[in-house]
């Protein structure tokens, strides 16, 4: 293991740095998310000054329209980005993976049926799927999270279906088969393993995309309710100040959204590498 | 040409299902999910009169397979419904009027996409292995973790606020007027011979165009890159310089063309991102088009206007993939094998 992540850094000195500054981004917002209520100078969600004041030693990143510290908001915004993010793609991968799994080991109709299913929801654009969801089930926490897990569980079904139909008619599962390993223990023992392999991958770049679809969510009102701190909100709320000169309420936070989803997507770009650009 | 028939045939076969599986999902998840339209539409303080008389119109009284039917039924029929508000118009007309809106802001964003994707691309792959190759890579990563709003404000910013250059909002100047023949600004402009609309018009999409076309370019950047260099190492390459012809040539006339064909597929595929895309960036500047649309009607609670909307983008999501699929087995016939 050593030896190879050695030869890697030899060929691919660029995708390791850049690996490495994904994984700090990500280590960042956590830690961020984690220590906010050690980190943040004020309350986040009352008002602590006047309006609109400009980034000083006293509000690092300014106050808002009502007076509240943006730096704060920041802070306790992570919590809600990682949260939501995270639970919701853990769930894609959960119930997407499943349903692949066994609809590529078993096949037949029910194969076929999920298969088109999962087929028309993929080609669906993701984020309106996840509007029309959300405008019917109302904002919160957890109807967000609904939102989001639905757009991306045909992505695990595809793709885990895929690698099981590959691994299926492989010699060392024929051989388990006719040793007479029930299809439970074929499936988890043999054809799983094989699978696994290319989920951190493709869950990485998912949890990039989730943040931005996150965020579209909440920046459209549909996400969760205000005076939550939350970016994309944020962001939408900060939009009428910003056109008259008062940036910092609305581009920190829309910062530190496309932030987070960078350091996703270069922890994944950077895992593809690793494992030889499968996925 | 019989097996390009088969072919268009079996696909028009295979968009069946697909679209009937994808109003199946709208019609559950405007129906069977939690959260009563009727009462968000008229209010908690409605009589039981008034919701009987809703839900009897909407025809929500009905058992759920006969409304499901129904919906069908209407849909076969180009019907719509009509929209809850403000003079009650069919929710197809009102689709109509914003249509060409996001049209043009699509077509606009592809266009920079397409271009950004090609130059960086390209630039990236004569340049192989340099610092500009590295730079363009960590583009193509950015590009498309960038946030469509955040982008979008930023250049409202300083092109709109502090330079004055671009307006921030909108589709026009209202003083200019143009008669409505296609609903294409552009487009009705030249028609009505007005070179001043045709300026304002593009003036008015510069910034939500860029903004859509730069997230979108990422892809193209990479895609262009690895195509380039894989039609590089090729055997006919390698005879176009032995025959001495200037690297100018080979680059521009022959590898680019066959470095083209992946990323024609990719524009296909990329459709739907393109239509989630412009829901963002008409937010963002106040486009008047069909995602500005379907987030004004969610606000208002307008119920049949959003399941309008929303299998409106599931028939054009279905057709575009059809049309695409045609188009390449005319275009590459091993597809149709």
């Amino acid at each position: 293991m050593l030896d190879v992540l050695r030869k890697y850094w030899r060929r691919q000195r660029l995708d390791v740095a850049l690996t490495m500054l994904g994984l700090g981004i990500v280590l960042l917002v956590v830690v961020m998310a984690v220590a906010a209520p050690l980190l943040a100078p004020y309350n986040p969600v009352v008002s602590v000054d006047d309006s609109l004041l400009p980034p000083s030693p006293k509000h690092p990143m300014g106050t808002d329209s009502l007076g509240r510290d943006v730096y704060s908001r920041v802070l306790y915004g992570a919590r809600i980005v990682l949260i939501v993010v995270l639970a919701s793609t853990s769930v894609s991968l959960l119930v997407g993976s499943t349903l692949g799994l066994i609809s590529g080991y078993f096949g037949g109709a029910v194969d076929r049926v999920l298969s088109v299913v999962m087929d028309s929801i993929y080609a669906f654009p993701g984020l309106i799927l996840a509007i029309a969801v959300a405008a019917m089930l109302g904002p919160g926490v957890l109807n967000t999270v609904i939102s989001i897990s639905v757009v991306y569980i045909p992505t695990y079904f595809r793709m885990v279906r895929g690698h099981v139909l590959s691994v299926k008619g492989r010699l060392f599962v024929e051989a388990a088969k006719a040793l007479g390993a029930s299809d439970w223990t074929v499936m988890t023992r043999y054809v799983l393993p094989n699978v696994l392999v290319t989920i951190p991958v493709v869950f990485s770049m998912n949890v990039a995309d989730a943040v931005l679809t996150e965020a579209a969510l909440s920046f459209l009102g549909l996400g969760v309710p205000a005076p939550t701190p939350d970016w994309g909100f944020d962001l939408k709320n900060g939009q009428r100040n910003l056109l008259s000169g008062y940036w910092w309420p609305a581009l920190w936070p829309g910062f530190f959204i496309t932030l987070l989803a960078l350091g996703f997507s270069l922890v994944g770009e950077g895992l593809n590498e690793l494992v030889g650009g499968e996925a | 040409m019989a097996s390009l028939r088969a072919y268009i045939l079996a696909r028009v076969l295979l968009t069946i299902p697909m679209v009937l599986i994808l109003l199946t999902i709208v019609f559950f998840i405007m129906r069977v999910l939690p959260g009563n339209p009727v009462l968000a539409m008229v209010g908690m303080k409605a009589s039981e009169e008034q919701i009987k008389m809703l839900e009897r119109e909407l025809g929500l009284d009905k058992p759920l397979w006969q409304q499901y039917l129904d919906y069908l039924w209407g849909l076969l029929h180009g019907d719509l419904g009509r929209s809850m508000i403000w003079g009650r118009r069919p929710v197809l007309q009102e689709i109509w009027d914003h249509f060409p809106a996001t049209v043009e802001l699509a077509v606009a964003g592809f266009t920079v996409s397409v271009l950004l994707g090609l130059v960086t691309g390209a630039v990236a792959a004569v340049k192989r292995g340099t610092l500009v190759d590295a730079a363009l890579r960590v583009w193509g990563i950015l590009a498309y973790a960038l946030f469509i709003p955040l982008l979008g404000m930023f250049f409202q910013l300083v092109f709109g606020v502090w330079l004055h250059w671009f307006p921030v909002a909108g589709r026009k100047n209202p003083l200019i007027d143009v008669p409505r023949v296609t609903g294409f600004y552009i487009i009705d402009s030249i028609l009505a011979g007005n070179p001043w609309g045709v300026a304002d018009a593009l003036w008015h999409l510069a910034l939500p165009s860029l903004t859509l076309g730069i997230v979108l370019s990422g892809i193209y950047t990479r895609l262009v890159r690895t195509s380039m260099l894989q039609v590089l190492g090729e055997d006919f390459v390698r005879a176009l310089r032995a025959r001495g012809i200037p690297e100018d040539r080979i680059l521009f006339g022959h590898v680019l063309k066959n470095a083209f064909i992946p990323v024609l597929t990719m524009m296909g595929l990329q459709f739907a991102l393109l239509l989630a895309g412009a829901v963002l960036t008409e937010t963002t500047f106040s486009w008047p088009g069909l995602g500005t649309f379907l987030v004004e009607r969610i606000e208002y609670r307008d119920y049949t206007t959003v399941q309008g909307t929303i299998v409106f983008y599931a028939l054009l999501v279905s057709t575009v993939s059809l049309v695409v699929d045609v188009v390449y087995a005319y275009i590459d016939p091993r597809i149709r094998y």
